[in-house]
């Protein structure tokens, strides 16, 4: 067990894969020499050379297509896109190639790559910096979207992600980045993908969130035992498409309340899968309406505003207190 | 018969015209007159002293991320110079100098490097579009502005500024593409100042120039010294000239550096050397243009220097009301304004709940 934060976490599952499988290649901008603006690929290109690790010139269209390309052709390409923000010019590439693929090819041909990015605001970035935009490639079907809470869960979920058959969209919250260090085991770890978590166990109420949410959800939770001598249960999706709902249907029958967070918009966003969810799976056990906390339905500020827009422990401790009520 | 050459453009012109020991062409010296020069020259002080200026503030923590623009006053300001008002303007993020030149506040430079929304802004009824992070992007929105402009039958150019990185991107090559199928009246900038982050224009491109990419997709394109705004003013006036005229658009790469960080969250130690960037140095744009102004006559040291001093008085004067500003705004509800022409009734719902939650807030504050 080593301490880390979850830029270390990454490094290792990323150092760890490509030193056991030669299929495993790197490719992004600024990952080599530079280490990524986020450092997470450092050091790699020393170990692993230019032929692994790719500084490739920009454009994100063509680290996209390039890497269906080298995972048809049996390599495992890990792209990084430097901010979320820019995914979007890989869109076409995963909707159009990498999500059907295998579909088209009637199982002949896969897309085993893997997309990171960090997500996500609360660091005072600059436009386009700070968005949360995982409903759009978690809509997409053929693809998964992975989302970690935690230096511990990013290391594994990234193994799993690699050696995963099919394209999975990794998002990276990057105000967890440094905020803590987690203990993370020096031998193999994996989770699978498509199982989410409970993080906290509690019997009267049951918050679903994810990613950088994850942190004020227990924040909450801790405030409603320690002031209404509420227990809530906390469950951690890790996984945003395939979407798990047993661990959640599980809990929501037993505590007959729903609280879900997310710092993305409210409207199309996960929070209306899983309440829909809870709704078919959960409806007779429900005691009280479903509550969301989300961001608004809106661009997210630049950061002189932005804390009025993410969800924040007041707010979830509002929206529990409210569904406690009826 | 089955082999023979196809003739293809492919001379390329390279321009300087004041070189950084001071050597002029007297030939190919531009003939502007002296308030033209110091209005130059002033601009580009002006975004020097800015720009230092920013990087402290940013030390200080009293703005955030920005991405300086030092080494590159002569390439951004010996190109806007040559755009009328009424022309477009579309710049990337670091053009710092051209903005303020087009009639950009400090004040909203400092307000938007500090996380409000209200300073992204040139003043109203200008033809400059809002800096564009997304590299690249904005090539083909001037293409579509000059369309426009020849549309609705004006003698209007677009000039669009990017930098060496941005020509790999697919937006870049369709957008030079587009406007040379359609001769539109655009003039594509690029500044190359060596450098996308940590990955040098070696490696970003196999072509020897940036340039010669103009000929790929039927159009003129030049290499100029881009710290040398006599050079650079020179090859745009044509540019822009040819535009206006009818004759299509041009690509303009200027050569230039840039000496400090790609933003201030950069460490450019970690991919260049110190000898590199001192070589730079003393190719610095502003020096050279000094001493020419002092040589040709125009202004005396003197002169040069009292203009620096109103330069920093007009600095410290706009950092002033920034910060006055900044303390005036800052009411979270304004997130909602202009998002659409119309708040559509669930945005109405989500600005009202926000408002009753700021107005709980301010009771518990109260109650304290
Ligand atoms: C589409 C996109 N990808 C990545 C980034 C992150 N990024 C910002 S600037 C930059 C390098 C740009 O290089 P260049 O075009 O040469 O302009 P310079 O920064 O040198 O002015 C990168 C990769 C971005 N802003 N937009
Ligand atoms: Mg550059």
């Amino acid at each position: 067990m080593t301490k880390m934060t979850m830029v270390q976490a990454i490094n290792l599952a990323l150092r760890q894969e490509m030193a056991n499988d030669d299929r495993v290649v790197l490719l992004g901008e600024d990952i080599g020499r530079d280490g990524g603006v986020f450092r997470v690929t450092e050091g790699l290109i020393d170990t692993f050379g230019t032929e692994r690790v790719l500084d490739t010139p920009l454009a994100e269209s063509a680290i996209a297509g390039m890497a269906v390309g080298m995972a048809i052709y049996g390599l495992r390409p890990v792209c990084e896109i430097q901010f979320s923000g820019f995914a979007y010019h890989c869109f076409h590439q995963l909707e159009n190639h990498a999500a059907r693929l295998r579909w088209r090819s009637q199982g002949r041909l896969s897309v085993p790559m893997v997309l990171r990015a960090p997500y996500g605001g609360g660091v005072r970035a600059l436009e386009h910096h700070s968005e949360s935009r995982e409903a759009y490639w978690a809509h997409t079907p053929g693809l998964k979207m992975v989302i970690p809470s935690g230096p511990r869960s990013a290391r594994a979920l990234m193994v799993a992600a690699i050696r995963d058959p099919d394209p999975v969209i990794f998002y990276e919250a990057k105000g967890l980045y440094r905020a803590f260090r987690e203990e993370v085991p020096d031998e193999e770890e994996t989770i699978p993908i498509g199982r989410s978590r409970i993080v906290r166990e509690g019997r009267d109420l049951t918050m679903i969130a994810y990613g950088a949410m994850i942190r004020p959800a227990l924040e909450a939770a801790e405030e409603l035992r320690a002031t209404d001598g509420v227990e809530a249960e906390v469950i951690d999706l890790l996984t945003i498409s395939p979407l798990d709902d047993t661990l959640m249907l599980q809990s929501v029958t037993r505590t007959g309340r729903a609280v879900v967070i997310h710092e993305a918009p409210r409207s199309f966003g996960p929070g209306a899968e899983i309440t829909t969810r809870l709704m078919e799976g959960a409806f007779y056990y429900l005691e009280a309406p479903i509550a969301r906390v989300t961001g608004y339905d809106l661009i997210i500020p630049y950061f002189s505003r932005e804390k009025w827009f993410i969800p924040n422990v007041r707010r979830i401790v509002d929206a529990a207190r409210r569904t406690l009520v009826s | 018969m089955p082999r023979s050459d196809i003739a293809v453009t492919d001379s390329l012109e390279y321009l300087s015209i004041l070189d950084e020991h001071g050597n002029l062409d007297r030939e190919l010296e531009p003939q502007l007159s002296a308030e033209q020069l110091l209005d130059l020259y002033r601009a580009m002080v002006r975004g020097r002293r800015f720009d230092e200026r920013l990087l402290d503030l940013q030390r200080q923590g009293r703005i955030g991320t920005f991405p300086p623009i030092k080494g590159q006053e002569a390439s951004q300001m010996g190109a806007v110079f040559t755009l009328r008002p009424s022309d477009w303007f579309v710049p990337a993020f670091r053009e710092t100098a051209a903005e303020i030149w087009r009639g950009r506040s400090l004040e909203s430079i400092i307000l938007y490097f500090n996380g409000f929304n209200e300073g992204g802004l040139s003043p109203e009824g200008r033809k400059d579009l809002p800096i564009a992070i997304p590299v690249g992007s904005q090539v083909l929105h001037a293409v579509g502005l000059a369309w426009a402009a020849r549309y609705r039958r004006t003698d209007e150019i677009a000039m669009v500024f990017f930098g060496d990185g941005a020509t790999s991107q697919g937006d870049f090559h369709e957008g030079l593409n587009f406007a040379a199928v359609y001769q539109v009246p655009a003039v594509f900038v690029c500044q190359n100042n060596q450098w996308a982050i940590s990955v040098p224009v070696s490696r970003q491109t196999q072509t020897p120039t940036l340039a010669q990419k103009a000929h790929a997709y039927g159009m003129p394109g030049i290499q100029v010294d881009g710290n040398d705004v006599l050079a650079v003013y020179v090859a745009a006036a044509e540019a822009a000239e040819r535009a206006r005229n009818g004759g299509g658009p041009t690509l303009i790469e200027c050569v230039t550096y840039r000496l400090m960080m790609h933003t201030t969250a950069d460490d450019p130690k970690r991919y260049r050397s110190d000898e590199e960037v001192d070589q730079w140095r003393q190719r610095d744009p502003l020096p050279r243009f000094a001493a020419y102004l002092q040589q040709k006559g125009t202004a005396t040291e003197q002169q040069l220097a009292e203009m620096e001093t109103r330069v920093l008085e007009e600095i410290q004067t706009a950092v002033e009301s920034a910060e006055k500003r900044m303390e005036e705004l800052g009411d979270p509800l304004d997130m909602f304004d202009h998002l659409y022409a119309e708040l559509p009734p669930h945005l109405e719902a989500q600005k009202s709940a926000l408002a009753g939650e700021i107005a709980a807030l301010g009771k518990e504050v109260d109650n304290d």
